[in-house]
């Protein structure tokens, strides 16, 4: 897409001596100076409209610098602005914190801390997110080795040895998933990991005002029916009323990130169906989209196409879910989510025939898909979009849009509202349903949306009911894009790649995102020429709309926290990832 | 599969004017023919395999066939755990407490690649790779994730091995035996298992140069 001049932006002349364009091959945006990080920031955000921080994560240029990489949006659309900031590998490394700027990126910088290292200077809360405090080292390090680490890429070509199979634990002293400093006894440490958390919250919990009163810590989850997986947020009440709320995640941190960087570029592919597990063909996407940024290759036509009419059906029922599992969360007990599971099963039917596979897709290929469509399958989604959704888009609506108890638990009781929405970094229909028109597939069209006839979902008041509607709105303009998709759909081959297992992918950086169903999924990866990628990022929307979870959860009662996070639409795969 | 002509243990011959009436039967039989078609699991999903494991429980696929559709969300409620997803180092001490507070009879399924043995994220830093590192497993079920139809497999299974015990035999008729909890795992610099600190302690003492001999073998 061209450029406006007016879009373009010249920080260097800006910032004379403290911008500096980043000039490595393949490299893009601005190196900005340490120490005036938060003056630029601000300046990015109030002087250029780049209010929208969409992406913060850690780069380590093993073995002397230290990156942090920050992607800034309009809300009103265009490209993006990719600044950086490079601190020398050597404890302890510092970098100002943006949360003053962007409270967005709360909960990235903290993600860097854990994972990196890199402790950011004037952060409100900066503790371990992922995993627990004490834990021996920052393993996103490209010098930290995990217990089972073999050997820097694969294919590892250690795994047969002389024919026999080598099972990982036999490598291991412990013969297991573990590593301990040397001469370590583990009946001499005591950690208190929980410690850090409870100090944070320590402060609401009590009352100066002369008559003995006490808040109350809860816990709810890991193990909680209404948390939709293994998170957890420890709550501060006040009566029913909820004083403070922090989250603790990292209960199914699976790695991705450090696994991603020794698999090569396509084994990464079905690692990405496993994190929002709900949505692999959108995940897919995200992550071919950055690498063929990289490799600068072109999709053909009818690849393009199958992949809208896979994404956007993906969507349809992640939507579809997430009523039903609301409604279940109001205390509706699953007759909602199985009428929803059964419009989801005749999609899953579709995703098999196409891929495979009912979850796991993992149907992209760097250039298209990996396979066309069987006979038939077209018939059968242009009935399902035809006639079978739309009806059943509308029943959701008769059934429930008007229910009294819905209504009284969800009309008025506020989310966010538009300006703390952007603030926060908030992405995706939570976003849209406060007021902001931002849909990437709109803001930076990527694909072939820019073909299709569509609007952009949107709502004005920020409150749990608006946030419903706002599903069923995009229920509704997805089955739009498909109905005009599978009439358009060309013949013609669907990869424009050789089918290989090894791609390669020249040496530099990119920056993918797609308005996934839960929000802005974005894929940061760096490539060095070799076959495995050297960073492999995951912009996750669940992980940065939970930032704001504390902002909105305050002052209301503690069954609407419940609803709150089911309208957030968190899947624990993509939050830790 | 015991339905209810084999519930009849024939043996003694019912008199014609009784039958349809009468059951003659084991005491076993009728116990473990009550407890096979009332497994109640726990509302309890780790990752992906949770997203299968309530679509085997929504309207297609439909296990409350197999008397297995209350899911509580309380261990103390629940016969079956089905550790459905990635087990980590982090969420490991709370899936071996929920397990100890679970009531005898108590069943553990392993739902996927990742609960058997770690799955495609074995290698990960914070994964546990098997949940049968801690908490015992009666049935394995491979996949990534397992279809529902897997899943129905798996707790078929299941049935077929509650069928073959016995009540003069089981574990929780058995004097002392009820008391048995796992020992909660500590988060230290690594995940610690208190039933290897001993073990761990002489491990670590080691010089870091027989280590690298070791691995190099």
């Amino acid at each position: 897409m061209a450029t406006l001049v007016s879009e373009m932006v010249d920080l260097a002349s800006r910032f004379p001596g403290v911008v500096s364009a980043d000039t490595r091959p393949g490299y893009s945006g601005w190196m900005v100076n340490k120490d005036n990080l938060v003056e630029v920031a601000t300046a990015l955000r109030d002087e250029f409209g780049f209010e929208l921080l969409s992406n913060v994560c850690g780069v380590d240029y093993f073995p002397d610098k230290m990156e942090v990489v920050y992607e800034a949006y309009r809300t009103t659309g265009g490209p993006g602005l990719r600044f950086k900031v490079q601190v020398a590998r050597l404890d302890p490394m510092e970098v100002p914190s943006v949360t003053p700027v962007w409270p967005g990126a709360e909960f990235q910088e903290r993600e860097i801390w854990d994972l990196y290292g890199i402790r950011f200077t004037n952060h409100p809360d900066l503790r371990r997110i992922l995993m627990w405090e004490g834990f021996a080292g920052h393993p996103l390090r490209k010098d930290w080795h995990e217990p089972f680490y073999e050997e820097d890429n694969k294919p590892l070509d250690s795994r047969w040895p002389r024919g026999k199979y080598a099972s990982a634990e036999e490598k291991n002293i412990y013969k297991d998933n573990l590593q301990f400093p040397q001469n370590f006894d583990p009946q001499e440490v005591r950690i208190d990991g929980e410690a850090p958390l409870y100090d944070t919250l320590q402060k609401y919990t009590t009352i100066d005002a002369g008559i003995k009163t006490d808040r109350v810590i809860v816990n709810m989850g890991p193990q909680h029916p209404s948390t939709h997986g293994v998170f957890r947020a420890a709550v501060v009440l006040d009566g029913e009323t909820i004083v403070s709320l922090k989250p603790v995640m990292g209960y199914l941190h699976r790695n991705h990130e450090k696994i991603g960087e020794r698999n090569t570029f396509l084994q990464n592919m079905p690692y990405t169906d496993r994190l929002d597990y709900f949505n692999s063909m959108s995940n897919n996407w995200g992550y071919s989209l950055a690498v063929e940024k990289l490799m600068n290759i072109k999709v053909p036509e009818r690849a393009e196409y199958l992949r809208v009419i896979m994404a956007e059906l993906s969507r349809i029922q992640n939507h579809l879910i997430l009523i039903g599992m609301l409604l279940n969360d109001l205390g509706a007990f699953f007759t909602p989510a199985l009428y929803a599971f059964e419009e989801r099963e005749l999609i899953l039917d579709i995703f098999e025939a196409a891929s495979g596979a009912r979850m796991m897709c993992n149907y992209h290929r760097f250039g298209g898909v990996s396979r066309d469509l069987p006979a038939g399958v077209l018939e059968k989604i242009k009935g399902l979009v035809d006639e079978r959704l739309p009806r059943k888009a509308d029943e959701f609506d008769r059934f429930l849009s008007e229910n009294e108890v819905l209504l009284a638990r969800l009309k008025g009781v506020k989310v966010i509202d538009a300006d703390d929405a952007v603030r926060y970094s908030i992405t995706g229909p939570v976003l849209r349903a406060s007021g902001v028109p931002y849909d990437v597939r709109r803001a930076q069209p990527y694909g072939i949306y820019d073909r299709f006839d569509f609007d952009v979902a949107l709502r004005h008041n920020g409150d749990l009911y608006d946030n419903y509607l706002i599903r069923l709105d995009e229920i509704r303009q997805s089955i739009r894009i498909v109905q005009q998709a599978v009439k358009q759909i060309p013949e013609g081959p669907i990869n424009s790649q050789k089918p290989a297992y090894q791609v390669r992918v020249p040496a530099g950086e990119a920056y993918g995102r797609i308005e996934a169903p839960k929000g802005e999924l974005g894929f940061y990866v760096v490539s060095t020429g070799k076959p495995n990628p050297w960073r492999y990022h995951v912009r996750a929307p669940s992980f940065v709309n939970i930032t704001a979870l504390e902002k909105m959860c305050v002052g209301t009662k503690i069954a609407d926290f419940v609803a709150i996070l089911g309208v957030i639409d968190i899947v624990l795969g993509e939050l830790d990832r | 599969m015991t339905d209810n002509k084999e519930l009849n243990s024939p043996g003694y011959a019912i008199p014609d004017d009784l039958q349809h009436a009468v059951s003659i039967t084991t005491l076993d039989r009728l116990y473990n023919w009550g407890r096979r078609w009332s497994v109640w699991p726990m509302m309890f999903g780790l990752a992906c395999c949770a997203i299968e494991m309530i679509a085997a429980q929504a309207a297609r696929y439909d296990l409350a066939r197999f008397g297995m559709e209350v899911m509580r969300p309380s261990p103390r409620q629940s016969d079956l755990m089905i550790v459905a997803g990635t087990v980590t180092k982090k969420m490991i001490p709370a899936i071996v407490r929920l397990y100890n507070q679970m009531p005898e009879p108590k069943y553990v399924v392993a739902m996927g690649a990742c609960a058997s043995g770690g799955g495609p994220f074995k290698e990960g830093y914070n994964v546990v790779a098997g949940v049968d590192k801690f908490v015992p497993v009666d049935v394995y079920i491979p996949g990534c994730p397992p279809t529902p139809q897997a899943l129905t497999a798996g707790l078929m299974k299941l049935q077929e091995k509650i069928d073959k015990q016995s009540i003069r035999k089981v574990r929780w008729y058995q004097k002392g035996s009820d008391s048995a909890l796992i020992p909660i795992p500590v988060l230290g610099p690594d995940l610690m298992d208190p039933r290897r600190y001993a073990e761990i302690k002489q491990l670590a003492a080691q010089k870091p140069a027989e280590k690298a001999t070791e691995a190099k073998e």
